[in-house]
């Protein structure tokens, strides 16, 4: 059987083909389908051909094959050295195999590098900081995922994702009538407490366009109202649009590169919509690297920049607290051993390491903040990015790779754990339910509003 | 023999280093590609040639990068091994001689004994490699016999230089395996994975320019290697 009726070549586009991939519980028969799947050699080789140019091919071929990337790699740390867990070995049995080969590759040898490229690696680039030719092999396992997608070698669960993105432009089912009616539940729920706060959708010319994960107006509204209750707090002109609010893309995880651009185009076309002053977005790793980092390229501007200046959640925080918009009550400041988990795709991928230790000098007491080791653009991956957390198929794999996260937050004594990045958190709510270590995580936004003194003109309603 | 190993040969070898070397150098340039890349190469040259630099130079630097520094072992047998193998051929006292007695040109040259270390250094610091490729699974995995030709066509022609210099009254067999096997290195760098004599600094700087455009270099801090 050459191509499935759920798993196969093509996209989805479709809302009956999501569904009907959907209701595969756990993909048991996408998998099955999986085994019987062709490879299209031509189309690979092709590919390739296109667009393998001199950075992979070089990287490829001048490899010394030294090993000094094993040590880098959390993977191959956790799972007792396994030589098969050198980054190198990884990639160049897979990606350069395939290469190799020309793209004469059988069906079992794809599978087996789906299963490499998404639960061997989770592009958090740190081997790329470690070898001496500067050979990045995260870089390297997102083009093999692309590869892979092309000919329907992908997750389960991340072929359902890119095909939410391609239908909703959201990782999850939200419509833009779920979208705007969860806007004005949050605003009208959080009224009473805060008079006066608003969550202005579509609005023209603001200082802000906000967005977000869709899985917080889908699983945690809340977080977009205290989003809301900060901006209102710092007195800032905000908006969200009511398309192109979502940031994230597990299209990227999944390497549909098409669907990355649509993704990314959706929000640009709010921005220039919109044209507020500039981009704020959640408290979101890869929904960063999707719209701020990469998105520029997807959509084609040569500059790599989108349409408006665009920021991480952290760096608007760290400028209302240095300007001192957002003022934090000392009496309310973090009191014990605190640590901050540093999200790979905004501190290692986007120089941010300076930003979060800002922000952490305003809100714990002196000598609270422990760092883990490494940190800052050298520490180690969550253990749950590039989707890991996701795939259910490799969460045995996943819950080992946590133990990197959990070794390290251990180590800094603290019980509470800061996690700015929606992949971060869920990974290290996941270790404490596989672990019980009795560590507490969070992300800023509730810490702030905690902390923060209530200026004179703001009302407060306590309840 | 010993005239067309030091004409006619020597000349080849020097147009397929040099040629291929350039050819390399140029390819990989015109290969970089802004939008596949996802690197505004051409938007922003000036930050994207200080990360080049700075990424280069931080890795040619002893115990300069985090890198170097965990593994401390490797670095030694790393700097020892290429510090060299590029130092002692341009700076060797016979190199010289030759070069101005065919050229009239000449340039400042190692004192002897310092030669010989480095000779010596690279035949073992050489020979640690290759049982580090031997010893250490992690290395092991990756290794194939091609790595092992490369150390050899690399060590080869100090081997054979030290014994050249060992032997230098009658007898020059020494002297023309040096030659020959000087030229099969110079030949095999523009067509092997050698070639990371000139591709180091590309991919390096690439990796450099990489972080200082896209990945934070323009929006907080450099990275530090």
């Amino acid at each position: 059987m050459p191509e499935g009726k759920l798993c196969n070549k093509k996209p989805i586009t479709t809302e009956e083909q999501l569904h009907a991939t959907l209701s595969d519980t756990r993909g048991v028969q996408y998998y099955r389908e999986m085994e019987e799947l062709d490879v299209d050699k031509d189309a690979l080789w092709g590919t390739i051909q296109k667009t393998m140019k001199s950075r992979t091919k070089t990287w490829l071929e001048i490899c010394a094959h030294c090993g000094m990337c094993a040590d880098s790699c959390f993977l191959y740390l956790v799972n007792d050295k396994d030589p098969k867990q050198v980054p190198a070995y990884k990639i160049q049995s897979t990606l350069g195999e395939i290469v190799k080969r020309k793209g004469d590759v059988s069906n079992e040898f794809m599978r087996h590098c789906m299963d490499v490229a998404w639960s061997q690696c989770t592009c958090c680039n740190r081997c790329g900081m470690y070898c001496p030719h500067g050979i990045d092999m995260g870089v390297m396992f997102s083009y093999l995922r692309g590869l892979l997608y092309s000919q329907g070698f992908v997750p389960w669960e991340l072929k359902i994702g890119s095909g939410m993105h391609r239908i909703y432009r959201a990782q999850m089912d939200v419509t833009t009538e779920d979208w705007v009616e969860t806007c004005e539940w949050m605003a009208e729920e959080n009224e009473d407490e805060w008079p006066g706060l608003e969550i202005p959708v579509d609005k023209e010319g603001a200082d802000i366009m906000y967005t977000l994960n869709a899985r917080e107006p889908k699983h945690y509204p809340e977080d977009l109202a205290e989003a809301a209750i900060l901006f209102h707090l710092t007195g800032e002109n905000w908006t969200v649009p009511s398309e192109g609010w979502e940031q994230t893309s597990l299209s990227m995880f999944a390497g549909d590169w098409e669907a990355c651009k649509q993704q990314a185009e959706t929000v640009y076309a709010a921005m220039n919509r919109l044209k507020p002053k500039r981009m704020v977005g959640t408290e979101c790793g890869h929904a960063f690297r999707a719209t701020m980092t990469e998105g520029p390229y997807w959509a084609g501007y040569t500059d790599g920049q989108p349409p408006v200046p665009s920021i991480h959640y952290v760096e608007w925080v760290a400028e209302v607290l240095r300007t001192g918009r957002l003022k934090i009550d000392p009496a309310k400041r973090i009191k014990e051993k605190v640590t901050l988990q540093d999200s790979c795709n905004y501190i290692r991928n986007a120089g941010l390491r300076e930003t979060t230790r800002e922000i952490m000098s305003y809100i714990c007491e002196p000598g609270c903040f422990v760092e883990m080791k490494p940190n800052r653009e050298h520490n180690f991956c969550c253990g749950g990015g590039g989707g890991f957390n996701g795939v259910g198929r490799y969460r045995p794999q996943r819950n080992e790779a946590l133990k990197m996260k959990r070794d390290q937050i251990l180590a800094t004594g603290a019980k509470l754990v800061i996690a700015p990045c929606h992949n971060c958190w869920d990974a290290i709510r996941d270790l404490e339910e596989e672990y019980e270590i009795g560590i507490r995580w969070s992300f800023l936004k509730p810490l702030l509003i905690k902390m923060a003194v209530i200026p004179d003109h703001i009302e407060h309603v306590e309840w | 023999m010993y005239e067309f190993i030091t004409g006619p040969l020597l000349w080849i070898t020097f147009i397929i280093f040099g040629a291929g070397c350039l050819a390399r150098v140029i390819w990989y340039i015109k290969g970089l590609d802004w939008k596949l890349d996802r690197v505004a190469y051409r938007a922003f040259p000036v930050q994207g040639m200080k990360g080049a630099l700075r990424s280069i130079g931080y890795w040619l630097l002893p115990f300069g990068t985090h890198s170097w520094r965990e593994q401390k072992f490797m670095t030694i047998l790393f700097f020892v091994f290429h510090i060299g193998l590029v130092v002692t051929p341009i700076f060797l006292t016979g190199h010289i001689v030759v070069l101005a007695q065919r050229f009239g040109i000449s340039w400042p040259t190692l004192p002897a004994v310092l030669a010989d270390i480095l000779t010596v250094g690279v035949i073992v610091s050489g020979i640690l490699l290759a049982m580090r490729r031997f010893a250490l699974p992690e290395v092991r995995i990756v290794t194939t016999a091609y790595d092992y030709l490369l150390l050899v066509i690399t060590v080869a022609p100090f081997v054979t230089g030290l014994f050249a210099s060992l032997h230098s009254g009658g007898d020059n067999t020494w002297l023309m395996l040096h030659i020959l096997t000087g030229e099969l290195m110079l030949v095999a760098i523009p067509l092997t994975k050698l070639s990371h004599f000139v591709l180091f600094f590309c991919s390096r700087g690439q990796l450099g320019a990489d972080y200082a455009i896209k990945r934070g270099g323009m929006r907080g801090k450099p990275i530090i290697w």
